[in-house]
């Protein structure tokens, strides 16, 4: 069970400013059934343009609706400049913190808001252009971006909390990965795969690929692996811990590791275990 | 505040007698059965007849039963014995609707190098079987198509697909953790070769599971260790959760008959008094062979976790296959199986009952979910616009 604040729990169970309102100066929606959550938001100014009124609609779970409600008590008596700057985080911050994996429902509330505000200004609705990066959620590169800068993404399960991109199949999960790369400024190319090799070079470079790019996958499930020897293209290792014992470690070293080492190495390579 | 219980086909209340059973085997009879003297000798003769309380269960015999941690265990070890066993063979055929112990598990072989066919559901979750018989191939080592599923209840006729499935020789495995102890099952007359169970589905507690192999099934174990379980399981049993099995395999015999009357007719009457007070909701799963503590019932235009703790402010607990319950953003693969439209799969809440019920709880529930739904779709932008293209009533 998700570990919601009492307010968060408060305004799920007794939402604010529920409803619509019938001439609104502007109204904005976002989500959708197919995604799972979706919310609606209705504004009106008084004579001094501040917001006045403010009601909303959500389908969703109970941080959707919580979300919903508390944006709609933070931006009342505000500006439409006042209420623009209200970000995601301060949503969250107001109802006490969101489970990280519900942050995208904060997002929601946010992007909702600035449809409301582009609708009063008459503008378009300004849906960023962009390519669609996630085709589960239809999230774009340049939404993925914005969250990332605006909330210091670092993996792709943070980019999935906040903007559900990659959520889905999957597929997109190294797209997701060199936008966070570009954004923060390290995209790292991959190592080039060297012309030919001398023994001793393939042998420190089949080392190295185990130490980088093997080992750390299996010590994570409690196994090790171990460089017995290397004849030519032969590459002979021992499994170690729970990767001894574990029925699928055939597997394993078939397709893991004789495919990282094809890759990295030399196509040529077949691993066999002792 | 009481708690209303109805997502039995998450865990179960084990049972007082189960629990009654189980508790000397704590601190008083803690011999380890393997042991050469009469303290741990005792405690391995109650653990033969509790074999034989799970064997007659499922009309297996004693010999046939091995103890396991849970159903995932009995599983897993399943599959791959079944492909250790058939090294030559590198196809396996399961379903769209398996419990993630079997989903995940062929996912993950399929990424290694084995081919793999997922059985498709038709709208009432009921299985493509003609599909099912037209892939199987010399190269198929195993089958696993579960008994009845965890979210729609939905009985799939294992006896037919075991008899075409053996008569190509293939290993045919069955996940009956949620069938046990709600229909009868027999693995003598339906030839299944290897089926799992789970202890805390029916009144046993969490952490015990049951594989059984059909005398002659090729098999290697998945824990190798000691001699236990005839050398098909190493680890020291866990005496106390066995015994209590042994007891909770009794009690499923007694009460079967009152999970296919008295229950049933809980759930019928949840059932139909829900569809008759909600409009738009629909029962997600075919309703004339279903497991007669379950429905599955979706909402139109309003989201389960929000049902979910709504719900649970007022003590009831039931799940639901919607997205946000589970931490991922889609539906249950169950109901996406299905088709199930969106409108529906996001609000979908299972019930599912056990002889604990009582016909107040069930009041208890009709009474308060109608109006947990209405004020949802008070809220809902979608049910307002659903509203609005209706014609006007009167």
């Amino acid at each position: 069970m998700w570990d919601y604040t009492d307010k968060v729990k408060d305004h799920f169970l007794n939402p604010r400013n529920v409803g619509e309102i019938e001439h609104p100066d502007g109204v904005g929606q976002v989500g959708s059934l197919a995604c799972g959550d979706a919310l609606k938001l209705y504004f009106k100014l008084d004579e001094n343009q501040r917001i006045s009124e403010v009601k909303f609609q959500t389908f969703g779970c109970a941080s959707a609706i919580a979300s919903s409600s508390a944006l709609t008590e933070m931006i009342k008596g505000l500006t439409l400049e006042e209420a623009a700057r209200i970000s995601n985080e301060d949503i969250a911050r107001y109802l006490g913190g969101l489970p990280k994996e519900k942050m995208h429902c904060s997002v929601m509330g946010r992007d909702a808001l600035e449809l409301a505000i582009a609708d009063f200004r008459g503008q378009k609705a300004q849906k960023p252009e962009g390519r669609i990066v996630c085709e589960c959620f239809g999230v774009t590169d340049l939404e993925i971006e914005r969250a990332i800068r605006e909330n210091n993404l670092k993996t792709i399960e943070d980019v999935t909390a906040y903007v559900k991109a990659g959520g889905g199949c999957g597929n997109c999960h190294d797209n997701i990965q060199e936008i966070i790369d570009a954004v923060m400024g390290q995209a790292h190319p991959k190592p080039q795969k060297p012309g030919r090799l001398t023994n001793i070079q393939k042998i420190k470079l089949i080392e190295e690929t185990l130490e980088r790019e093997i080992r750390p996958a299996l010590k994570k499930d409690g196994g090790d692996i171990e460089l017995i020897d290397v004849n030519g293209n032969q590459v002979v290792v021992k499994l170690r811990g729970t990767c001894a014992a574990c029925s699928a470690s055939q597997v394993t070293l078939k397709h893991t590791v004789e495919s990282k080492l094809r890759e990295l190495v030399t196509p040529e390579i077949v691993v066999e275990e002792v | 505040m009481k708690t209303v219980y109805v997502d039995n086909n998450a865990t179960t209340r084990v049972a007082p007698q189960v629990l009654e059973a189980m508790l000397p085997y704590f601190s008083e009879d803690y011999g380890n059965p393997s042991s050469m003297h009469s303290f741990g000798g005792n405690v391995a003769k109650k653990i033969r007849l509790a074999r034989s309380a799970v064997a007659d269960l499922i009309g297996a015999g004693p010999d046939e039963v091995v103890f396991t941690s849970c159903g995932t265990e009995s599983d897993s070890t399943a599959i791959t014995a079944a492909i250790r066993s058939n090294p030559d063979k590198r196809h396996i055929i399961t379903t769209r609707v398996e419990h993630p112990a079997i989903k995940n598990l062929c996912e993950h072989l399929a990424k290694n190098g084995y081919r793999l066919t997922v059985v498709p559901v038709d709208c009432d979750g009921r299985l493509d079987t003609d599909y099912l018989y037209k892939n199987l191939s010399d190269d198929t080592a195993v089958v696993s198509v579960m008994w009845a599923n965890n979210e729609s209840g939905v009985i799939f006729p294992i006896e037919e697909i075991s008899r075409a499935v053996k008569d190509r020789n293939i290993v045919f495995h069955t996940d009956a953790v949620q069938a046990a102890g709600k229909i009868p099952i027999n693995v003598g007359s339906t030839g299944v070769d290897m089926l799992s169970l789970s202890g805390h589905k029916i009144h046993a507690p969490k952490g015990i599971g049951v594989l059984y192999i059909r005398r002659g099934t090729k098999f290697s174990p998945f824990l190798i260790g000691g001699h236990q379980e005839s050398g098909r399981r190493g680890g020291t049993e866990n005496v106390p959760a066995v015994i209590g099995l042994g007891r909770a395999c009794e009690l499923a015999a007694e009460h079967i008959e009152e999970e296919n009357t008295r229950v049933k007719g809980l759930r019928d009457r949840l059932e139909s008094a829900l569809l008759n007070r909600i409009p738009h909701a629909i029962v997600n799963g075919d309703r004339d062979h279903r497991l007669p503590n379950t429905t599955s019932i979706g909402f139109e235009y309003v989201e389960g976790e929000a049902i979910l703790l709504m719900m649970d402010a007022l003590g009831i607990c039931a799940s639901s296959g919607s997205a946000c319950t589970s931490g991922s953003l889609e539906p249950s693969h169950v109901l996406r199986a299905m088709g199930v439209p969106f409108t529906a799969a996001h609000g979908s809440i299972r019930f599912s009952l056990s002889i604990y019920n009582t016909e107040e709880e069930i009041d208890y529930v009709i009474e308060h979910l109608p109006p947990i739904i209405a004020r949802l779709r008070q809220l809902s932008p979608f049910w307002q616009e659903f509203i609005k293209k209706q014609p006007a009533a009167g």
